[in-house]
């Protein structure tokens, strides 16, 4: 008898401990100040957009550097729903991730057409496009941008308090959903069929894998999510403009630095990279242009010198990995020759 | 006779695009590096000029022989130093290397320079004008600078074509360690691709800052107008850079004059027509 089994004993401990800190952040607004619950929201969009950045980049071979259009997509829909139709926003984040994956079937039939580092720039030019396209729309305030009407606002929920504590439990309900969905795609054959890719996409091909395909499907996947934490963004900020919506550094620089930091093409790399990247921001942030400067630079030199990132260096020296991800072959020994 | 001149400025702007799009289909060709950085060079090369310019006391069009050389400089050690161990059969340490210079470029010069708008002045020759038809009229300047562009892609092709560099090129093109086999050093003759490409990147820096003001945050719109023409002209091909830089360029002015907000929207949507209509460009030379 033989089986295939995820887990090792680290991921059951990362496991373990994953389930602690989740209940610990659930239990936030009991414990937490205001500052503090802001910082892990926003905290928790980044885990998001930077895990979807890595299952297209890191494993699909994707590279994107047009995820902002997602992003500044989403919060367009989230404020066009509220203020035009009256949606209650909620409703409208979960609207704006379907959306979102029905505009990007036509975007990537165009996109895919351009193969590696140009599909890259590609994915900005639609960018751009959006970025041109939303500053036209008048009333959504065109070029200088619009803020969520107090009513909108107060539908949420009666007391400041209350808004704050649902947008913060929101923001970590959909990024633990988010996640779960990105680890369980990669648990599924058609994960395997992602690692083949990942690893060496020829091979993967002769082994029967539509390498097309599944990047397509990644692709639009990748796009349902993002549009949805963008939504969610613009959500948190109350105010949206086709600059900050459509942000190439907010949403595409600091991602890749994240996920490269953390380790691309490992799921645990975009957690880790976030928790790098904002505790240097909340100690560095204040030199300004010097501060990017030096984000770009390390990219660069992890990018040489580490390729996989930092959670790639421990997961090679110790053999961790905090999720069941890996695929052993349990080989059950048969009592040989029976009585 | 308004859509003519319309029609016309646009050509003439095409050529600028076309000089940023010859540098990057350059080293696309030679070693099919994407250069994300591509743009915010462009931008250094005009505040290189500006500091020529300010230092020297000349005009930014004689600036020209000293930044240009600076440049190549800059693109030779940049190639031997970093860009060199990015290359390979992985897509992403190129792509992300050159987007963290990008970054670096970027608030470097924000750093020195401040947010604040620049422009370059080459004196009288900027309204100087002539009547080529009855009606139409041409600046000096920008028919100048669209002759550079065509002289510079004139060299390019017969750079390729007619030398022993172009043939070097070619041969680490077609196949990297075969060239090396024959005894080419292809880490020098990638330093030397990335060093004209940064020449021809001095030139357009150059004529970008006298035709329009600049900042430190205009580099990725530059590299987006080169890549669109590239591709427009399709990959490879010299000649169809400057083509693609020419539709390009009108596909803005006459968007432009529909409505001021349609000038970067219809340069972008002609982009994605041609993208999907014939996506191996106008000319191609080479495929993927």
């Amino acid at each position: 008898m033989t089986r295939v089994e995820h887990a090792t004993q680290s991921s059951r401990i990362g496991v373990a401990l994953i389930a602690i800190a989740l209940i610990v952040l659930a239990l936030a607004p009991y414990w937490g100040d205001r500052q503090t619950l802001r910082l892990l929201a926003e905290i928790y969009t980044f885990v998001a957009l930077a895990s979807l950045w890595n299952l297209l980049a890191g494993y699909a071979g994707l590279v994107s550097v047009g995820q902002q259009a997602f992003v500044g997509l989403g919060g367009y829909l989230l404020f066009a729903f509220a203020i035009l139709l009256g949606m209650h926003p909620i409703a409208a984040i979960l609207v704006a991730g379907p959306i979102g994956a029905l505009v990007a079937v036509p975007v990537a039939a165009l996109i895919f057409r351009l193969r590696g580092a140009y599909f890259a720039i590609g994915t900005w030019v639609v960018a751009e496009v959006f970025r041109l396209l939303a500053s036209q729309i008048s009333v959504l305030g065109g070029g200088s941008g619009i803020s969520l009407p107090a009513a909108v606002v107060v539908a949420m929920a009666p007391s400041r308090q209350m808004r704050e504590f649902e947008t913060y439990w929101l923001a970590l309900a959909l990024t633990i959903v988010v996640l779960g969905a990105i680890v369980g795609l990669l648990r599924s054959r058609h994960g395997l069929a992602l690692t083949a890719i990942r690893d060496d996409e020829m091979a993967a091909e002769s082994v029967g894998i539509s390498v097309w395909r599944t990047k397509f499907i990644i692709y639009i996947i990748t796009a349902l999510g993002t549009a949805m934490i963008g939504a969610l963004i613009f959500l948190q900020k109350l105010r949206i403009s086709p600059d900050t919506a459509f942000s190439v550094n907010d949403w595409t620089a600091f991602i890749i630095f994240i996920t490269v930091i953390g380790g691309i093409g490992r799921v645990e790399g975009p957690i880790v990279g976030t928790i790098i990247f904002f505790l240097l921001r909340q100690t560095l942030a204040d030199l300004g242009s010097l501060y990017l400067m030096m984000m770009g630079a390390v990219a660069i030199v992890v990018m040489l010198w580490a390729p996989k990132g930092l959670w790639g260096l421990v997961a090679e020296r110790f053999g961790w990995q905090a999720l069941p991800l890996q695929r052993h072959l349990v080989l059950e020994k048969e009592t040989v020759g029976k009585p | 006779m308004q859509w003519f001149n319309i029609v016309l400025q646009g050509v003439l702007i095409g050529g600028l695009y076309a000089m940023f799009a010859a540098g990057l289909s350059l080293i696309f060709g030679v070693m099919r590096l994407v250069n994300i950085a591509h743009g915010d060079l462009i931008v250094l090369a005009a505040y290189v000029s500006l500091l020529v310019t300010q230092g020297m006391g000349v005009n930014p069009l004689v600036s020209l022989p000293l930044v240009v050389p600076i440049m190549a400089l800059v693109g030779y050690g940049l190639q031997r130093g970093l860009l060199n161990r990015t290359l390979g059969d992985d897509l992403l340490p190129p792509l992300l290397v050159t987007f963290g210079l990008s970054i670096i470029i970027q608030n470097g010069l924000l750093e020195l320079f401040t947010a604040d708008s620049r422009r370059l002045h080459a004196g009288v020759i900027e309204i100087q004008a002539f009547e080529l038809l009855q009606g139409v009229w041409i600046g000096v300047l920008p028919l100048v600078q669209f002759t550079i562009a065509v002289a510079v892609i004139a060299g390019l092709q017969m750079l390729f074509y007619r030398t022993e560099l172009g043939r070097a090129f070619r041969a680490t093109s077609d196949d990297q360690s075969m060239a090396q086999l024959t005894g080419l050093d292809t880490r020098h003759v990638f330093a030397v691709a990335m060093a004209l490409s940064l020449a021809v990147i001095a030139i357009a820096g150059v004529f970008l800052a006298v035709r329009t003001n600049f900042d430190p945050a205009i580099g990725p719109g530059r590299l987006i107008f080169g890549f669109e023409a590239v591709i427009i002209g399709g990959l490879g091909s010299v000649w169809g850079t400057l083509a693609g830089g020419v539709i390009l360029g009108v596909s803005q002015a006459v968007g432009a004059q529909i409505d001021p907000g349609w000038q970067l929207l219809a340069g972008h949507l002609v982009f994605l027509v041609i993208l999907a209509l014939r996506p191996q460009g106008l000319f191609p030379k080479v495929s993927g």
